[in-house]
């Protein structure tokens, strides 16, 4: 009843009918979402982490503070004026995970932008047009997902060499495979719908009925999926820094910041600590976020 | 049955061909010329022009992709650049080390990981629930490296009860294998949990219920068995996950497998090395797919019955 009376409100308030169709599940999605705990944690968290990357700058100066080495103050353990400890040249690891969260969040964002843009376009065109096409598009995709993501990323990190270009690169090619499969999954069953029978009927071309009914219509797979592949890519973004192949010292990742502390473990275990937790936390809130946008967005899970 | 089998063998050639194709061509672009990393700076540009044409090439990518898949063929991967030894030999001396590490870590966490989440759908919203499935999100959440360190600062620091690094006693593979187990561990418990819950509430399952069947055995027999597919399923994509965790977990560990010697050869430019191990990766993935779709059949007779 009440979600009824709502509607009826929106519809009042709203000018167009186009509006108000995408305005009511927006809404209704955010309201579901708005009643898991755990998602809004997830938010939360993810909220927190874009105020960080967007105010790095203002909460610490990027030369100064983030990789300036001050030797005099090395290996401090943390105190009120360096709450994670200063690291092994001396440099504050809170300054540094601040601005990590500007490096991770950039290439994670930038790599997803990529990979949903290339895979969502070739699993569309498989998904809407079928037959042929599906099959040669869908095939060469199955033989990239047959190569390990991170597998596909170390080896294009190791033949393209370290930088955050070459990164970026490695991981929009290992993600498109998944965006792809997903979008063709969810092209399918919105193809046949009666709406893209009308669509054709009044005589649409396929590119408006690509981008006007079976986008908007099939989005919600891919919202969870962009969600879910954030946390994906910024885990491989720090295994790779990791490895040594991802961003190189001194820019601050918290995948090489974890192991560069490695070898200070024996008394300074804080410098491993703070940035696994760091990636820990950002992951689960990704991963939080993604359980609950897919509860809320698929109503017959409820 | 042996007809499908054949059949899917057969099918996995054009995806051996086309992941084979895709790492090559990707590793071809890695910068630098062969010819003058063997040879060396001083090397005179004759003989460099002289190697380049004995090693073809000059020859177009397709067919030195196509003379690298022969020579493969005959166990044949080139010649280290480093080491000068033949990169089968370095590959496959390091394998046995990796293959014992992921299966430890597949067989423990799956052991581990059935029982917790049919346990947690079984008990559904109890606190036993409530607390597996929070360990099954910490476990997805933590990365592998990070989990390594905290267990070496842990048991071998800490306690030193098990060694940190190497693989020089028998209960060196310990702590390598729960670091890339963890993981695993939670992606499965989160399946057989939510497959679990789908099956028992199945109408077969009362029917066996009100037949007087025991719960213990309705669960073990009636839903169990329906509610692997889906973690099989899981299974078979964590092997991808796997076989890259390895890299790190051998990293961490100082593991003497095919992960640790893959990233030492990325480091030191050993081209031939680093395209020997990612291919060596991919096919196990590929073959152990293979063998994970088979295993439908011996869980699922329906899905034998298709064959």
């Amino acid at each position: 009843m009440a979600k009824k009376k709502q509607t009826e409100t929106v519809v009042m308030t709203a000018n167009g009918e186009q509006v108000i169709k995408k305005q009511n599940l927006a809404l209704e999605t955010w309201r579901r979402l708005a009643k898991n705990w755990s998602a809004m944690v997830g938010l939360a968290i993810v909220i927190v982490l874009v105020l960080c990357a967007v105010f790095a700058d203002v909460l610490y100066d990027y030369d100064t503070q983030v990789i300036k080495q001050n030797i005099s103050n090395r290996l401090q353990a943390p105190s009120g004026e360096h709450p994670m400890g200063t690291d092994e040249v001396g440099r504050d690891v809170l300054a540094r995970i601040v601005h990590g969260s500007r490096i991770s969040l950039e290439i994670g964002l930038a790599a997803n932008v990529f990979s949903l843009t290339v895979g969502g376009i070739l699993g569309a065109i498989a998904g809407f047009y079928g037959h042929r096409v599906d099959n040669i598009i869908m095939r060469i995709m199955d033989v990239f997902l047959a190569i390990p993501g991170t597998l596909l990323a170390i080896c294009i990190m190791a033949a393209l060499g370290s930088s955050i270009f070459n990164l970026i690169i490695a991981l929009a090619v290992s993600g498109t495979p998944g965006y792809a499969r997903i979008v063709r999954g969810a092209v399918l069953p919105v193809r046949d719908m009666e709406y893209v029978e009308a669509a054709r009927a009044i005589g649409c071309t396929n590119k408006r009925i690509i981008f006007k009914h079976v986008i908007p219509n099939s989005l919600a797979p891919v919202i969870v999926q962009a969600t879910m592949h954030t946390a994906t890519t910024i885990l491989t973004i720090a295994g790779l820094s990791f490895l040594g192949l991802g961003i190189s010292p001194p820019t601050p990742e918290w995948g090489s910041m974890l192991s560069a502390g490695r070898a200070y473990i024996r008394g300074y275990a804080y410098l491993t600590t703070f940035p696994g937790l760091t990636i820990m936390i950002t992951i689960l809130a990704f991963n939080l976020l993604g359980d609950g946008l897919r509860d809320a967005l698929d109503p017959r899970l409820r | 049955m042996w007809k499908y089998i054949l059949k899917r063998i057969i099918a996995l050639i054009p995806v051996i061909v086309g992941v084979t194709l895709i790492v090559y061509f990707i590793m071809s672009l890695a910068p630098g010329d062969p010819a003058t990393t063997i040879l060396g700076d001083q090397a005179t540009p004759e003989a460099i022009a002289q190697l380049r044409e004995e090693m073809g090439l000059n020859d177009p990518i397709i067919i030195q992709y196509a003379r690298y898949m022969l020579h493969l063929a005959r166990g044949d991967m080139g010649t280290s650049y480093k080491t000068k030894k033949p990169v089968s030999i370095e590959v496959f001396s390091r394998f046995p080390a990796t293959a014992k590490l992921s299966v430890m870590a597949i067989t423990f966490s799956t052991i581990l990981a059935i029982p917790l989440g049919m346990l947690a759908a079984v008990k559904q919203n109890s606190f036993f629930d409530g607390a597996s499935m929070i360990f099954a999100l910490l476990g997805i959440s933590m990365p592998i490296f990070w989990f390594g360190v905290l267990e070496q600062l842990l048991f071998s620091l800490k306690l030193g009860w098990l060694p940190s690094s190497g693989n020089d006693y028998w209960y060196s593979i310990i702590l390598p294998a729960i670091a890339l187990g963890f993981h695993n561990i939670a992606s499965v418990a989160r399946i057989t949990r939510s497959s679990m819950l789908e099956v028992i509430r199945q109408d077969y399952i009362r029917t066996a219920r009100s037949k007087g069947v025991p719960y213990g055995t309705v669960i073990r027999r009636h839903a169990l068995r329906n509610a692997l597919i889906p973690t099989v399923t899981v299974l078979g994509i964590q092997i991808g996950a796997l076989l890259a965790g390895s890299t790190l977990t051998e990293t961490v560990f100082a593991w003497p497998g095919m992960g640790r010697f893959m990233i030492t050869s990325i480091s030191g430019r050993d081209i031939p090395s680093v395209l020997g191990c990612i291919i060596i990766f991919t096919l196990c993935f590929s073959v152990v797919n293979l063998i994970v779709d088979l295993a439908y059949g011996f869980i699922d007779p329906r899905i034998k019955g298709q064959y």
